[in-house]
């Protein structure tokens, strides 16, 4: 598939000779993180700032009966002990329901903790020092009485009538469920040939963003304005929530975002300590850092993904796939988190298992239960890793059964590429989605057929390699069908604003936000481009909700494709403005003019007429040499979001080729293929790091990546020498292929790109182990893939 | 045991007396001593690699190793190494192949990279991954990572050729 241009007589702003979009750019801005002179949120010192710890529940369900500060107030350094009943006179509680997503509930939740604590890790208490180490010290000797309650872990008894009920006041431990029954399900697995199940596992993980979650919030109570610095993806969310429920107004609250230590979906949230720390400033009427440990990032950083989910495919002998069947269960923790709930992962689940495939008949059902554990919530991909894994790992499971290649019953079940635009039995709209060519790409990248006689002759040598394939879709770009619908002010519309300086370089703020993805990149390619100036006299702002357009930030894959789509739109209106004003100086007309190596020239010849500079210069400081009634406007807006589709598709496949080593149950990657579809490629480069990135932690959950609970609720791998996730030395070489197919909803035609690695990688590698093992009569469908679980389902252990 | 000790070190080429508490870690020191902020603290226990940096010309956690242990000794950070122009090459190959993403791990990731290539002049890219084994990275997939030692590696033998 190639860009076509529906009337090719009239070239697009991307057909212009000077465009960056397309090419592969240095990152604007890279030189500061590299030299250590980046600001994160961890750098910053304020004069005043006070460091806050949080005293934290060494349990997972307990009742408070009493809180001893005394002697920690006397700690020298020590600026206040608050709990979280005096907290509750400065900041409001919080209820993590969306209206869309009928029936879920959860229960109100406290900044600090009042009464009782329901997961290990949540705050009693914060105590606010002149040093971190200082507040650590008196955190000592706060004394906490406690008196210990049930804690709910297992979230496969969570629902059963002997199970306490975590919040009285629900009735159940029943959060959200959602069912879903399309076409003729019973009789379509009726008339199958062959019926398979699977019960699929997957560990509870977590994102291990290297920077820990990172706030300074500072009330200044002379110009009533609190600034809360903040490593988000989201400022104007967080400033909305935080001037909710403090009682004050969105003017009254600035959300800055500097340099962000990682992401991935970790920082798109806002945590109760977040909240304790804006309202500890306001209270203390001084700045307030508060910096997470690692082991509280552990222990209250979302975790994600611990799903159980059965199930169930049909398939006729000629490998036509009949119907799906899924029941999912999934466990959140105590608390719907705020404001984007915790039962869009469970929803995300539902719609997207069978997505890649023509089938009619699919019936589900989610299931979202509360326990005593720290809270779950959306990370990169959210759902899709599972959704991917039961689906690819029904048809592998399948394929076996009616002994047909993996990739041969893909291409007899995928939807075809003319086949769109078309709608899922899950009701998900597809616009222009290419499995087949995304299919083709790969078997020619990897050298299929190579690969698998390759793996034959080594079985004769008993060494077990495997081939997995798993092909995905991906949700991106989202409307406000996500979370606007809903109730929650989360916008999704993100707006740009450029402008042409004194000097003729270009000014752009953008809503959207830069955790290392590449958003000052993209900007500043498109609004280059566009304007036909060089990247380096483009200038991007962005991070800050007092100086950029209102607008959603950075998360589910919306930057490229929403803000990136503003940023063309507001360029091209400064575009016409400059050449409007440029026609009037030089006596020509604004369609014989254009702008080119920053100066303007003319369209026919490319000429030079005069510089950007120039041109500036006469608008800022001679606009009396202007004719009469010339009133140039040097500063363009636009505003975007998705209006036709709720969510621009994207589509591809991975592969994954490794080896088990059958005596000690290690698995060692070899190679990992990815072909992907995000629609217009702004910065090649940047694409294939964002997909390699997202594969690597979709590998850290393939193999590594799990918080194990004990029955107690106690989180027992809480750092990082325990709870492993990949290491350069353990992962493979992965090869990025694309295929194009842009979005006919904007101009750009940019889908978003970052979900797609961690998507499908998980599948991939299962898809390949089974595939390893499968002369060994051993089937595996849980994650982490670890040594012990590869060892007993060999029955060696 | 609590009492501050005094301590006098070169730290970047500049000699630094400094009063520090005995518990105080070096990577503490240096950020919020010398605000020299470029060494990151990740994990707080030697294993993520971010606070990495040179101490009398070996690379140390500086969060494991405790500021009055430096006493008298050169240590050097990710900005040292900079203004000197010693990485300057292998910042331009991570540049030019965007290795790095929110950049939170590269100064530790850089420091590991130099330790490496100043040791051996042709590393191939199992034995980059290998030295390189101690230092997460969770956005990049290491892989443009390797890319960018190895072509940093291949050009300073070309020249040394």
């Amino acid at each position: 598939m190639t860009i076509t241009s529906a009337n090719p007589e009239i070239l697009s702003e991307l057909d212009r000779p000077n465009s960056y979009i397309g090419k592969t750019v240095p990152r604007p801005n890279l030189e500061r993180l590299m030299q250590g002179r980046g600001l994160y949120v961890s750098d910053m010192e304020l004069p005043r700032m006070g460091q806050v710890v949080f005293l934290r529940s060494p349990h997972a369900h307990a009742k408070i009966i009493g809180i001893d500060a005394a002697a920690a107030r006397r700690v020298p350094g020590v600026i206040a002990v608050v709990t979280g009943k005096e907290l509750a006179d400065v900041i409001t509680p919080w209820v993590g329901v969306l209206s869309h997503l009928k029936g879920l509930k959860s229960a109100p939740q406290h900044a600090i903790a009042i009464d009782r604590v329901c997961w290990q890790g949540e705050a009693v208490a914060a105590i606010v020092a002149t040093s971190r180490a200082v507040a650590e010290d008196a955190a000592e000797v706060v004394r906490v009485e406690y008196e210990e309650l049930e804690a709910v872990t297992d979230m496969r008894t969570a629902l059963d009538p002997a199970t306490p009920v975590i919040h009285s006041a629900l009735g159940d431990n029943l959060a959200f469920e959602r069912n879903h029954d399309a076409g003729e399900v019973d009789a379509a697995f009726a008339g199958s040939d062959e019926v398979v199940e699977a019960d699929f596992i997957f560990g509870r993980h977590t994102g291990v963003t290297l920077e820990p979650r990172s706030v300074v919030a500072d009330w200044n109570v002379a110009e009533e304005r609190l600034t809360i610095y903040q490593g988000t993806q989201a400022p104007h969310m967080v400033q909305n929530i935080a001037a909710l429920h403090l009682g004050l107004q969105e003017q009254q609250v600035r959300v800055v975002c500097k340099d962000v230590g990682g992401s991935f979906g970790i920082k798109v949230h806002i945590y109760a300590d977040e909240m304790a720390t804006y309202a500890l400033s306001k209270l203390l009427r001084r700045p307030v850092k508060f910096v997470a440990d690692r082991v509280e990032s552990f222990n209250t950083d979302i975790h994600a993904r611990d799903h159980r989910c059965k199930g169930r495919i049909g398939v006729k002998r000629d490998g036509t796939i009949t119907a799906f069947e899924i029941d999912d269960l999934t466990g959140i923790g105590p608390y719907s988190m705020y404001p984007r709930t915790s039962a869009i992962e469970a929803n995300q689940v539902v719609n997207l298992v069978g997505g890649p495939y023509v089938m009619k008949n699919y019936r589900a059902r989610a299931r979202v239960v509360f326990q005593n554990k720290n809270v779950m919530c959306q990370y990169r991909a959210v759902g899709h890793p599972i959704a991917c894994s039961v689906t690819e790992g029904l048809v592998d499971l399948a394929a076996a059964k009616i002994a047909m290649d993996p990739v041969e019953i893909r291409r007899r079940n995928l939807i075809a590429d003319d086949g769109y635009p078309c709608t899922s039995p899950s009701g998900l709209r597809f616009e222009l989605l290419s499995h087949h060519a995304a299919m083709n790409k790969l078997m020619a990248m990897m050298d299929y057929d190579a690969l698998r006689a390759e793996q034959a002759a080594l079985r004769a040598k008993k060494v077990h390699r495997g081939i997995g394939i798993a092909s995905f879709i991906e949700v991106t770009n989202p409307s406000a069908a996500f979370y606007g619908v809903g109730g929650a002010r989360i916008s999704s519309q993100d707006g740009v604003a450029v402008r042409l300086d004194a000097q003729g370089s270009v000014i752009c703020q953008t809503s959207i936000t830069e955790q290392g993805q590449g958003s000052e990149s993209l900007t500043a390619q498109i609004v280059g481009s566009v304007l036909g100036v060089s990247m380096e006299r483009v200038r991007v702002i962005l991070g800050d909700t007092d100086n950029t357009p209102y607008g959603g930030g950075t998360w589910a894959s919306r930057g490229a494709g929403i803000g990136g789509e503003a940023a063309l739109q507001a360029a091209k209106i400064l575009r016409r403005n400059i050449l409007d004003v440029a026609a009037a100086i030089l006596q020509s007309s604004p369609a014989e003019l254009d702008i080119a190596g920053s100066a303007i020239v003319n369209g026919s010849d490319g000429a030079p007429r005069m510089e950007l500079r120039e041109l500036a210069r006469i608008v800022y400081f001679r606009p009396d040499t202007l004719p009469p009634g010339t009133q140039p406007e040097l500063m363009a807006t636009r505003h975007f979001v998705p209006r036709e589709y709720p969510f621009a598709f994207t589509n591809g496949v991975q592969a994954s080729w490794l080896e088990v080593d059958t005596d000690t149950g290690f698995v060692k990657l070899l190679r990992h293929w990815v072909v992907e579809d995000c629609g217009t490629l702004i910065n090649p480069q940047l694409v294939d790091e964002q997909i390699r990135g997202g594969v690597v932690q979709g590998l850290g959950a393939a193999l590594f990546e799990k918080c194990v609970y004990d029955e107690r609720g106690q989180l027992t791998n809480a750092n990082m020498a325990d709870y492993l996730v990949p290491m350069s030395g353990e992962m493979p070489d992965i090869d990025v292929g694309h295929v194009v197919s842009p979005t006919s909803e904007t101009e750009l035609g940019a889908k978003g790109a970052g979900e797609a690695g961690t998507a499908g990688a998980a599948a991939a590698v299962a898809n390949a182990v089974n595939d390893a093992l499968r002369p060994l009569g051993a089937v595996i469908t849980e994650i982490p893939l670890t040594p012990q679980v590869i060892l007993t389902a060999l029955g060696r252990i | 045991m609590t009492a501050p000790v005094s301590i006098s070190l070169d730290v970047n080429g500049e000699r630094v007396d400094a009063l520090v508490l005995p518990r105080l870690n070096l990577a503490d020191f240096l950020r919020e001593q010398l605000q020299l902020t470029g060494t990151h603290v990740g994990c707080e226990h030697g294993v993520c690699g971010a606070c990495t940096v040179r101490v009398n010309g070996e690379i140390v956690r500086s969060c494991l190793m405790l500021a009055v242990q430096a006493h008298g000794a050169a240590v050097q950070t990710i900005e040292g190494l900079s203004d000197s122009g010693e990485v300057a090459d292998l910042q331009a190959a991570f540049r030019d192949r965007n290795a790095l993403q929110c950049g939170f791990c590269t100064p530790g990731m850089l420091m590991a990279a130099q330790d490496l290539l100043k040791q051996e002049a042709r590393p191939d890219r199992d034995r980059i991954r290998e030295h390189l084994s101690g230092n997460y990275c969770r956005c990049t997939g290491y892989q443009a990572i390797i890319d960018a030692v190895e072509t940093t590696a291949r050009a300073r033998g070309g020249r040394r050729v």
